[in-house]
């Protein structure tokens, strides 16, 4: 346990790093775009003025005396400013990151709640029609880009339901304060996002949950708990299942990081009020403070969302507890 | 050891057995690359994929001569044209044509639209002259697989079998073109992945040690985080201004750091189960060089076991160009791609009007399916002597 928080703890700084090397990649710096905000609305910027905007934003100081301020100002809350938007970056991204959370959560959840009993069904009636047919599907939800199903179900939903699926709210909802229509309304818009989000983690799970009780159906344990009469139900669900689970159980370190990263591309595809659009236009306006921010959080985010799932397991599975 | 095909049991007084035993002799002493191409021969899916595969290849070597038309000659006036069906008889001779188009007005946008005629048949001539270009970069050439005759460049004499998107452009030319771009992509970006891979990855297994404790620790953050929004902000710090061959190696580059851990890793894990080795250990003994050691006997001895993960690797740089490009922060126009042409049909109502716009989906999907199986086949085939 103690290693896993190191790891984490080591994670967030490897992320704080990159996101900022990110933030500072483009040509020139916030000054500059500045200056060339003012010439294109009609004002100017004194030299003076500009190497005193420098000064003020540490932008004279060599790069680790940056990174080391603008950390310090995070560890206080302050992510700077959104410079399209002239606000606060908190204040811009506001209820996007939990937006965020609650997709790649749904996302998750359904992955599987659908991975799980698939995977065991396939595994139980290998070589069944059904086998095949989920087989199939799995294949077609790896060889789907996400966003190309997101493009797919929003060309579908138009066509024949003339309706637009994209979205978490309804126009009325949007912009409004939260309350309990606002909630129903966002549960009853977060299957299609989960689905689409979840596909390709589900059809990489259930192909591992099918090896791994396979490969644990044929071990004699099993065959003895059935000689001894147990009911198949028992047989399978009691015994080869939850030793099957462990490795099956112990991928979600790689699914949240994938689900997270995948989000960003269906939000933009659907449209969804999540951070995903808002790197994106922050990336295409080349507002480097906006985008660091929105990198850093997802990053954080996962490395937490890792850490507490991995908790999660510790609590159900002894065994893992154990390892350490 | 079962390869090819069931063996009965020894001795028995089957007619077959004589014939039996000697495909058991063939296993035997077969080489190496046999046993592996018997064992590959029974993945059926993979070899359907080898196949689409070279397919594919065929397609970025021979772009210029499949497509009919330049890929970026735009003309408002055959906007969204839909893809003409091409019948390949005609009374009953073998004489392909499609059906001619006619221009009229929308009587209500006054807008020109092109409507299909079936009076009128445009013949499809074989290897007709078109557009001059240079096949392999080198060979100057003007011929084109098929294509219509006939004086000038009509829209009422041209031909369109995927249609034309929003600029008029024809999408058959232009697939042909993203197929080469997209492919390649993949193509570039895994040698670079696989380079890295290898190095990084042999490093860490061949040195061990803390050199290898703090090269595992890295890999296991960069598996740990969302790695598409980090490598969408490095894609969108490339200038606006470039052109499209310094846009293509940044992006390929790009797209290699995408999936080198997964090959680190495995290199890594070949590395270790290698490194204590009788032939190894003798290498060392006689006064190999480290490098003559890895390159001329721990390589070797692994490369099938890289080739599948390098095969692998393939599907999943694809996806992150074609989705890259898609947002429009990969491959930009005018260069082209998959994910660049996908962009046309980007907007729900222009795809609905126009679902042709949503074909390049298919060999998108049918090349990542096809790399995953051929991928799954070599896995298998790289260990032959497994159940």
């Amino acid at each position: 346990m103690v290693r896993r928080l190191i790891l984490a703890i080591f994670t967030v700084i490897a992320i704080s790093i990159l996101s900022f090397l990110i933030i500072h990649l483009p040509p020139g710096d916030y000054v500059t775009t500045y200056i060339a905000e003012q010439a294109a609305s009609g004002g100017t910027v004194s030299e003076q003025e500009a190497q005193n905007l420098r000064i003020q934003y540490g932008l004279d100081q060599p790069v680790y005396v940056q990174y080391a301020k603008w950390m310090g100002l995070i560890a206080r809350g302050n992510f700077g400013m959104a410079m399209e938007y002239q606000l606060p970056v908190a204040q811009v991204i506001g209820d996007r990151l939990w937006l965020t959370v609650a997709v790649s959560t749904a996302a998750l959840i359904f992955t599987w709640i659908v991975a799980l009993p698939i995977g065991i069904y396939s595994a139980v009636r290998q070589h069944s029609i059904l086998d095949y047919v989920f087989t199939f599907i799995g294949f077609i939800g790896l060889a789907i880009p996400n966003f190309l199903l997101a493009l797919l179900v929003l060309y579908f939903g138009f066509k024949y339901f003339n309706a637009n699926i994209g979205g978490l709210f309804k126009p009325e909802f949007a912009d409004a304060p939260w309350s309990w229509a606002k909630l129903q309304d966002l549960l009853g818009h977060m299957p299609i996002p989960a689905i689409v989000l979840g596909m390709a983690a589900t059809a990489a799970q259930i192909r591992i949950m099918r090896a791994n009780l396979l490969d644990e159906k044929r071990k004699p344990y099993v065959v003895s708990a059935r000689v001894r009469g147990l009911p198949e139900y028992r047989v399978i669900l009691k015994y080869p299942v939850r030793v099957a689970l462990n490795p099956f159980a112990s991928t979600i370190g790689y699914t949240l990081p994938y689900i997270v990263s995948g989000s960003v591309i269906v939000s933009i595809v659907l449209s969804l009020p999540t951070v995903g659009p808002l790197l994106f236009k922050a990336l295409i306006a080349l507002d480097m403070f906006l985008a660091g921010t929105i990198i850093l959080l997802l990053g954080v985010l996962t490395v937490v969302g890792t850490l507490l799932s991995d908790l999660l397991l510790m609590w159900l599975d002894p065994r893992i507890r154990l390892e350490g | 050891m079962r390869v090819d095909e069931p063996l009965a049991a020894p001795g028995s007084l089957d007619p077959e057995a004589a014939t039996i035993t000697e495909a058991e002799e063939r296993v035997s002493v077969a080489p190496q690359w046999q046993l592996m191409w018997w064992r590959f021969r029974k993945h059926k899916l993979a070899l359907v994929s080898t196949a689409l595969v070279i397919l594919f290849y065929l397609v970025v070597a021979f772009a210029d001569f499949l497509a009919y038309a330049d890929p970026l000659a735009s003309e408002a006036q055959r906007s969204l044209i839909a893809p003409q069906a091409v019948h390949l008889f005609d009374d009953g001779r073998l004489s392909p044509y499609v059906e001619g188009l006619v221009g009229t007005r929308d009587s209500l946008t006054f807008k020109r639209v092109y409507v299909v005629d079936p009076s009128v048949k445009v013949p499809l001539t074989f290897l007709p002259q078109g557009f001059a270009y240079k096949l392999f970069g080198v060979i100057p050439m003007d011929r084109h697989l098929i294509g219509v005759t006939g004086e000038g460049n009509t829209t009422e004499n041209a031909l369109f079998i995927l249609g034309t998107d929003d600029q008029g452009r024809d999408q058959w030319s232009r697939l042909m073109y993203a197929t080469q771009v997209s492919l390649l992509i993949g193509l570039v970006s895994v040698a670079m992945s696989l380079f890295l891979g290898v190095f990084v990855g042999g490093l860490s297994g061949y040195i061990g040690g803390t050199t290898d404790t703090v090269i595992q620790r890295v890999i296991e953050i960069l598996r740990s985080i969302p790695t598409i929004p980090l490598w969408m902000g490095l894609a969108a710090s490339v200038p606006r201004d470039w052109d499209i061959v310094r846009v293509f190696f940044v992006m390929t580059l790009i797209f290699s750091l995408f999936s080198w851990t997964e090959l680190a890793r495995v290199v890594r894990g070949r590395f270790l189960s290698l490194r204590h080795e009788d032939f190894v250990t003798a290498a060392e003994l006689v006064g190999c060089s480290q490098f003559r050691i890895v390159f001329r006997h721990l390589v070797p001895s692994f490369l099938s076991h890289i080739i599948a993960a390098t095969t692998l690797a393939l599907p999943a740089i694809i996806i992150f160009e074609t989705s890259l490009s898609f947002l429009g922060l990969g491959m930009r126009p005018p260069g082209l791609s998959w994910g660049v042409m996908l962009q046309a049909a980007s907007n729900v109502q222009t795809a609905a009007v126009s679902p042709w716009l949503l074909l390049p989906a298919v060999p998108v999907t049918v090349a990542i399916l096809a790399f995953n199986f051929l991928g799954d086949g070599l896995r298998d085939a790289a260990d032959p002597y497994g159940v």
